[in-house]
């Protein structure tokens, strides 16, 4: 089978700085990978351009099979791709229920005619979408927050909250920004237990982290991107091993692990 | 006087539903409101049709300009959007003074049908009048309620938070702005028409940016995102426009100009006052309820 998500020579500078300089990537089915570089490496950029909130200059992102390079974000989403935010963006004013109810797909009350009828088909979805929220939110354990608003809870459940609002459109591959930065390393552990779990249960990550011990535990393959490229690619060790991966990223000092 | 707050009522609620709710600012309310008045007095001066024919192409006409400017708009947002609207509703004034041949110009139009007017006293006219309002003000209020409570509301609150994410999470966020955008212009517009029928003469300099900004003025004291919050601001605005009337009368040795300033003046420290002690607005916006 097809890898999940192929990306090819995908290009992208801002006003002459080049972010993304050709970058290839793969992400095969059923894996958690690791994407690993610098700061300043354009891992963000990549997530932007293959999410579909930046245009790429050149290259290709094909999805499941189908050439999803220049469609619009929430197309891509609905495709069943999906990612989310480094600093735990969203939407502070609506409540949990809401942010993640907002994700649900399908929901014929957001036509403006529809919502005005306030009709059956309507109300149908918004319960079937409510019942999904509240289990989601059972399993990251933010029941007790459902109706807090999102600017009132906690950094770490933002990050819950994150990963729930992307679990909400029943996604085939998720793109994770950070997904541990900045909790504390009890929940940090609860969530790389969430993605294990998650990936037995048929979803696929892309992990960006700066965590190595997570990376070197949670993820297989590892890519390293440095300067808008793909530097090396391998299981955590050999990239570990690299000298390039050493001198681009974990300084010259030998690492071990 | 209440029939003219409740048209601020009316022109709050459409800008609570582009900027309270969906975070677009929008200071061409005066345009969409000049757009009505004059599509609804054109209809039934000129073309002699009812004047529920006006109320109607009126709101069609303001909610087809609202999404004509949506799609101009589409990658303006704070300062750049706020500029370029006010400059729409500048434009729409200008056309009405410079178009003789269609608004006969400065002149103004005048003789703009009211119902029932003629055939009663004034003073029935006007409580009839206002019952006409009030029934818009809150049907607008119901829609529009129901509107922010629905699913549909909540893509337009998320959008307003953070555009982005909301495309990621599978919203077209471009059709939800303009659709936003034309529904509170379509409110606007009515509002205007309603206008131009109640004073039976419309001129472009009654449509002064002025306008805008109480309105803006009138959604800020009532609390933006909320419904009630703007037409209860909206009343506020209109008392203070009145009751400084009054309190300048009080006022010795001032000629008119000034007495005219010091009001204006007052509009506004009663205003900051209100948001010194409510920053969010009388009526702070709150989270829906969730289904039961």
């Amino acid at each position: 089978m097809p890898a999940l998500l192929a990306v090819r020579g995908l290009a992208r500078s801002f006003y002459g700085v080049c972010a993304l300089d050709g970058v290839d990537l793969t992400v095969e089915r059923g894996t958690i990978t690791g994407l690993i570089g610098p700061n300043g490496a354009g891992k963000t950029t990549l997530f932007h351009c293959v999410s579909g909130l930046l245009p790429p200059e050149a290259g290709t992102v094909v999805f499941d099979g189908e050439d999803v390079t220049g469609w619009r974000a929430d197309r891509i989403t609905r495709r069943g791709l999906v990612r989310t935010f480094q600093i735990a963006r969203g939407f502070p004013r609506l409540s949990v229920r809401e942010n993640l109810m907002l994700y649900g797909a399908d929901q014929p009350g957001e036509r403006l005619a529809a919502a005005v009828a306030r009709g059956a088909a309507a109300r149908r979805r918004e319960a079937e979408l409510s019942e999904r929220a509240v289990a989601i939110a059972k399993r990251l354990n933010l029941t007790r927050v459902l109706d807090a608003a999102a600017s009132d809870v906690s950094t770490g459940q933002k990050k819950l909250l994150e990963l729930g609002r992307a679990l909400m459109t029943d996604p085939k591959l998720v793109l994770l920004d950070e997904p541990i930065a900045g909790v504390n390393p009890t929940l940090a552990a609860e969530i790389v237990e969430h993605l294990a779990a998650l990936r037995r249960d048929g979803i696929t990550f892309l992990v960006i982290e700066h965590h190595l011990d997570v990376i070197a535990r949670l993820c297989a393959p590892v890519v390293v991107m440095a300067d808008g490229r793909r530097l090396a690619e391998g299981r955590f060790a050999e990239i570990a091993a690299d000298e390039r991966v050493q001198a681009a990223y974990m300084g010259r000092r030998a690492w071990r692990s | 006087m209440l029939t003219f707050a409740g048209l601020y009522g009316l022109m709050a609620l459409g800008l609570n539903l582009v900027w309270g709710m969906t975070g677009l600012i929008n200071l061409g309310l005066a345009g969409f409101f000049a757009t009505g008045a004059y599509a609804s007095a054109l209809v039934t001066v000129k073309l002699g049709l009812p004047i529920a024919v006006g109320l109607v192409a009126a709101a069609l006409f303001a909610a087809a300009a609202g999404a004509v400017m949506a799609l101009t708009t589409r990658n303006l947002r704070g300062d750049y959007l706020a500029i370029v609207t006010l400059g729409f509703s500048e434009v729409v004034r200008l056309v009405a003074s410079n178009e003789i041949w269609l608004t006969q110009g400065t002149d103004g139009i005048s003789g703009i049908p009211g119902p029932w007017r003629g055939r009663v006293t004034p003073e029935t006219f006007n409580l009839i009048y206002l019952g006409i309002v009030a029934v818009f003000v809150a049907a607008a209020l119901w829609l529009l309620e129901r509107v922010r409570r629905s699913p549909y509301g909540r893509v337009l609150r998320a959008i307003r938070d953070d555009d982005q994410v909301a495309a990621v999470a599978g919203k077209r966020v471009i059709a939800f702005k303009v659709e936003a955008f034309a529904l509170s212009a379509g409110v606007v517009g009515t509002a205007g028409a309603l206008y131009g029928h109640y004073t039976s003469y419309i001129a472009p300099d009654a449509f002064a940016p002025l306008i805008t900004i109480y309105v803006v003025l009138a959604l800020t004291a009532g609390g933006t995102g909320d419904n009630r919050g703007a037409v209860l601001g909206a009343l506020l605005v209109v008392f203070f426009m009145e009751s400084t009337r009054f309190v300048t009368g009080w006022l010795p040795g001032l000629r008119p100009v000034q007495v005219a300033a010091v009001r204006e003046f007052l509009i506004g420290i009663s205003l900051i006052v209100v948001l010194r002690w409510r920053p969010a607005g009388l009526v702070p916006e709150r989270i829906p309820r969730p289904p039961a």
